[in-house]
Formats: structure tokens, sequence, C-alpha cells
């Protein structure tokens, strides 16, 4: 009764920094660096890439490179995502579950690929793997080469992405508490039907927000895969480095036109969040309009 | 089904949560482990539970050894303090969720366990409630769907961790009865654990009082609180007032005021404590105590009115509580910042070097002291 009150009652009392004045200059400028910084550009790919028309677009698509570059892309997003599926998942469990030395350090290890530079991630990983490197030079004595090859891309976008999944659980699962999973183990629950029937249905949304940005990431990922590419067309050439590949060789359209295909994977990935989003505010509202019922 | 607990203790890192520790529970007993937070009542609880592994110790169901046999396999019936209900499934799913995890060979059809899910939420009176989700339920509902939950797979043993902590002061009252009841019809052997002092003795066989990781008595209620062992059991059943007193002349003195010893005393220095029903209160100091208080506020709490009073020329540590009928009350009309003469009847006498109290009575003397007025 009394929220109501107020909100009607004081209407025109202004709260601290409410002033029309501030609140339109602010409104304004955001919508202003918004529409330049974010939108302009976007329109801008689209634009370019039909810039010699429809038909010049759909052509340079289906040139053989193009597509294998999206082939290349896609069967990375497809290894890295599971990998740090059960990764993430396996992380955040043993985070939040489990207390043990070095819990914390752990958290803030995980957080690396966040903070180093990805071209960084790409070196260390050619120094570690490359036929020269510590490992690589071993490997290449069994005839196994990760650089300049698919594996090298699939590792480097394993690690530039394996913090999305985690981060998007733990605060979660340790919000949660670990008293269902008690309970369901005292019931009898074997660890199997443990994960299955209660810790996965608790946590599928934040799991779901995790994977499309692991997904976002890995097949819009350049700087580390460029390092351990080798930037061989038609062989280990992605998405992202294709669209360099085709720039510097001065067919801008046919540039374009690639990069309007990550454009609109980008939206598509926005469009998801936005939807999942909306799906966990709308179970919250469901659940706390119940609760209204119940206690009325 | 007997629980037998034999010199169990844990530590976390440097803090010994529980000392070596025997507890011998009995068929179809309930037992109530009472302390405050940071006893380790909880932690014996899940270590009998199997949640948490004892670092010493033993423990027998009957005459199974279940010290190493892991929580699944216990087969013990858990109530959370906060529920613990799976959010994502119905109230039915979730009273089914023990049955449906047995091993294919045992479990039952699906037909099965549909009748007995029913059977237990008729049991637990809300069966009109099996396609809700827990979020759909108040807090005393909740409540019965964990413990029919609980009770599922037919544990031998319930244990109940701060069963009614969250709810209140009516539901409370009402699921304890029903839970007491539900106890003497099912013969289960329950533990629980409460901080709360009125619910050990109102609801258990038996009270386990605990403080700092040990066990410090265990009574029946009515025995508890007819004789506490120790200071700590005193202060923890609660309202008892503290005198501190030194011996000279035969009375108890404190600054200016005093208690006589009753006859036959040991004379002794040490502590009084007395509860806050055994006292009558005058206007005048009487021949057997000179306990000078101002009153500080009236509580009118149920069928009685509580006092709450501060020494006047004397030392003690706590405001002092003074229950009256509301007859007695009544009759003298106490006001706020008056100075009232209190007289204790019975009490408890802690001397300085003493664990264990001596019994306190003033009988013959208040049979004086009636006749004289």
């Amino acid at each position: 009764m009394s929220s109501s009150k107020t909100s009607s009652g004081q209407r025109h009392q202004l709260r601290v920094g409410d002033s029309p004045w501030v609140k339109g200059l602010l409104i304004g400028i955001t919508l202003f660096l918004t529409a330049i910084l974010l939108v302009v550009p976007l329109i801008a790919i689209f634009q370019q890439a039909f810039v010699e028309g429809a038909a010049h677009y759909f052509n340079s698509l289906i040139e053989a490179d193009t597509l294998h570059a999206i082939g290349l892309t896609l069967v990375v997003a497809a290894l890295t995502v599971p990998i740090n599926l059960v990764f993430g998942v396996m992380l955040a469990w043993a985070v939040t579950r489990f207390e043990f030395p070095g819990r914390k350090i752990l958290m803030t290890l995980m957080d690396i690929p966040f903070a180093v530079s990805p071209v960084v991630a790409g070196l260390l990983y050619l120094l570690l793997y490359g036929n020269n490197g510590w490992i690589g030079s071993w490997l290449y004595d069994q005839d196994i080469q990760l650089m300049f090859a698919w594996p090298g891309i699939v590792m480097v976008t394993v690690f530039v992405t394996c913090p999305f999944v985690a981060r998007e659980l733990i605060p979660l699962m340790q919000q949660q508490g670990r008293e269902d999973e008690e309970a369901a183990v005292i019931l009898g629950a074997s660890g199997w039907q443990l994960f299955r029937r209660v810790t996965l249905p608790n946590i599928k949304w934040a799991l779901i927000y995790g994977v499309i940005l692991t997904n976002a990431r890995a097949v819009g990922e350049f700087g580390a895969v460029s390092v351990v590419s080798g930037n061989i067309r038609g062989e280990t050439n992605t998405l992202p480095l294709h669209v360099q590949l085709q720039y510097e060789d001065y067919q801008a359209a046919a540039a374009f036109a690639s990069a309007s295909l990550l454009a609109m994977i980008a939206l598509l990935t926005l469009l998801l969040k936005a939807f999942i989003e909306w799906r966990q505010e709308r179970s919250l509202k469901i659940e706390a309009e119940k609760e209204r019922q119940v206690t009325q | 089904m007997s629980i037998l607990i034999e010199n169990i203790s844990k530590h976390f890192g440097q803090f010994q949560a529980l000392s070596p520790l025997s507890l011998d529970i009995n068929e179809g007993e309930m037992i109530g482990l009472l302390g405050p937070s940071g006893s380790g009542k909880t932690t014996l609880l899940r270590i009998i539970a199997g949640l948490e592994g004892a670092d010493t110790g033993r423990i027998q169901f009957g005459d199974r050894d279940v010290t190493n046999l892991h929580v699944r396999d216990r087969r013990v019936g858990f109530v959370f303090q906060n529920y613990a209900l799976f959010r994502h499934m119905t109230v039915a799913d979730n009273v089914a969720f023990g049955l449906e995890v047995l091993p294919r060979k045992e479990r039952p059809s699906p037909t099965e366990i549909k009748n007995r899910v029913m059977h237990l939420l008729e049991m637990v009176q809300l069966e009109h409630l099996a396609s809700r989700f827990p979020s759909q339920l108040s807090g005393g509902q909740k409540q019965r769907i964990a413990l029919a939950r609980a009770l599922a797979t037919q544990p031998e043993v319930l244990l109940l961790d701060e069963p009614f902590g969250a709810l209140d002061a009516k539901v409370r009252k009402e699921l304890r009865r029903w839970l007491r009841g539900l106890h003497d019809e099912l013969g289960f052997t329950s533990v629980f654990v409460t901080h709360d002092q009125e619910e050990a003795l109102e609801l258990s066989d038996r009270v386990v009082v605990m403080s700092n990781g040990h066990i410090e008595q265990i009574d029946q209620p009515g025995a508890l609180y007819a004789s506490p062992n120790s200071r700590f059991v005193f202060d923890f059943l609660g309202n008892a007032n503290v005198f501190e007193g030194k011996v000279e002349n035969g009375k108890w003195q404190n600054q200016q005021a005093s208690i006589a010893l009753p006859n036959g005393t040991e004379q002794k220095d040490g502590q009084l404590y007395i509860r806050s029903h055994e006292f009558f209160v005058s206007t005048e100091p009487t021949a057997q105590a000179n306990l000078p208080l101002r009153v500080i506020a009236i509580n009118p709490i149920g069928a009685e009115v509580r006092l709450e009073l501060t020494p006047i020329d004397w030392q003690s540590n706590d405001v002092w509580e003074i229950d009256l009928p509301h007859k007695a009350f009544d009759k003298n009309c106490f006001e706020k910042g008056q100075t009232l003469y209190v007289t204790p009847k019975a009490g408890y006498f802690f001397a300085h070097d003493a664990q264990q109290p001596v019994l306190l009575n003033w009988e013959t003397e208040k049979t004086k002291l009636t006749e004289k007025s």
C-alpha cells in the first residue's frame, strides 16, 4: 500500500540527478553515440556488400574458398562449443561445490583468456606446439602437426572462449547452493541422476546463455586464430581471416559479403540472447506472481 | 531403528566443531538437539545423515555399522531447513523423486509410484496441491511437502534440520503437533535440530543440549527443566535471573542486596539462578530477601505479565525478568519506574568451585511468610 501511495502522491518530487535537463542530455548523447558507433557501421557492412549488386554478392559467397572458410568456421565452432560446455560445467561445479586449496586462484586463473590479448594467446600456442616448440617438436617426430592446421585453430579458439560457460554458471550455482543436490543424494539419486534431474534443470538457462556467447566468440575470433592458422587459402582460412584476405586482394565487395555473414551470425546471437533473457525474466515474474497469490 | 553414536568428532580447519561425543538413541524415539548456533548440533545431524564425514568414531543404525556407508545407501529421511524442494518439479514429482531414482529392480511401477505419492500427499493433507510448483506454496506447505518427500522411501530414521525455523509462530505450533502425531503413528526414529528451547522441550522424548561441540546434558524435558546440571543448560533453557552473592552472616550479599541462605545450605560464595516465575513481589523487603529493583518495562505475554527490572544499589549483568500471573499483577497495579522488592521461592545455587548446582528451596520460609501476611 505504502509504495503505491508514494508513486502517485509524490509524482512531482524528483530523485537525485533526475532533472529533465540532465535526463534529456544523457539520453540524447547515448543514443547519438550508439548510432554512430554501433548501428551505422553495421548498416555500412550490408550496404558495401551489395555495392556491386545482389548477383555479385551471392556469387562471391559461393566461391570455393569462401565456402571452405564458412565450413571451417562452422567446424571450429562445432568442436569448440561442446568442449567448453563440458569444461565449463566441470569448472563451475568444482569451484562452487568443493572446498580445496587453490580454489580462489583457480577462479582468477580462468579469466586469463579474457585478460590476455588473443594474439598473445596465439603466440603462446605457437611457441608450445609449433614444429620447433617444446611439445610441438616431439609431436613433429610423431608426424603430428597441430599448428598451421585446423587442430591448432580449434585449440586457440577453445582457449579464448573457455571462460564464458563457467562465468555464467558460477554465480548462479553459488546462489543456488548445494542443498538441492544433497537432498537428491539423500533420496538415493546416483551421480548421473543427480546431475540430469536436479542440477541441469536448475542451471539450464544460464548454460544455454553461456553456449551462445561461446559460439559467437568462436565464430568471430580473429587474433589468436590468425597467428596459428598460417592463412592457407581453402585450407586453414576461417571466415574472419577470409574477410581480411579478400580485402587485401582489393575484393572489397566480396570481403563485405563475407563480413555480412559474420554480422548476421552476430545479430542472430543477439536475438537469441534477448529471447533467453526474456524467458528467464518471464519465469521469474510468473514465480513472483504465483508467490503473491499464495500469500494473499 | 536405534542409532548408536560413538566417539564422533569433527573439525573444520582449525575449528573443532565436535569434540568426541557419544549418544544412544532408542528405536522410535524423538530426540531434539538443542543448542546455540555454533554448538555443533547441525554438524552432528549431518554426520548422522552422512552428509559430512566424522574424523573419528562410529555410527550404527540398529545392528548395521554405517560409518563408512555413503549417504545414498544410508536410506535416511532428511528435511532441510530451507526445504530444498526441487523448484522445477511439481509437488507430486518432488515427492516421487526418491522412488523414481531407485534401481530398476527395486523401483515400483509408475502406477504404484503414483498411488504412493497420492497417499503421502493425503497424509500431509495437501493432495489438492499435487500439480503445483514449490514457488506456489506457503512456507508451511513447503515444509509438509519436504516431509512427505523424505518419507516416500519409508526411511526408519528421519532427520530434521531446524524444521520450523522459517515459519511464523502459529504455523510452527500447528506443524509441531502434527509432526509429533505423525512420528507416533509411523514409529520412525527422529532426530531434529533446534535452537528454540520451547520447541525442544515440547516435541522431544529426550533433549540433547549442546554447546561448543560437546553434549552438556541429555534428559527428558521434565527432568531437564527440573535439574539442569550446568550453568550453560540453565542459561540456555532461559529466563533465569542470576544473583552473585558472598556469604556474610548467613546471607548472600551483593552490595546493598541480600538473600538469606535456606536452612542447611553450605556457606559458600557463588551464583544463584532463579527462574522468572519463582518469585514473590512486594513493595517492602522481606525477612528472607532484600532485592530492590526498578521496573523498566511491563509486557503482558499470554497468561502472564512480564516485568523487566534493573537492580538498585547492587550488581547484575542482565536485566531481571519476573513473570506474574495477571491476577497478582492486577491486584498490585505496578507501574514503570516503581521500586519493587522480590523474594525467591526456589532456585539453584552454583558455588564458585562447583560444576553442579544445589537445589535451593525456601518453602518453609515461604509458609511462614504467607502465614504472617
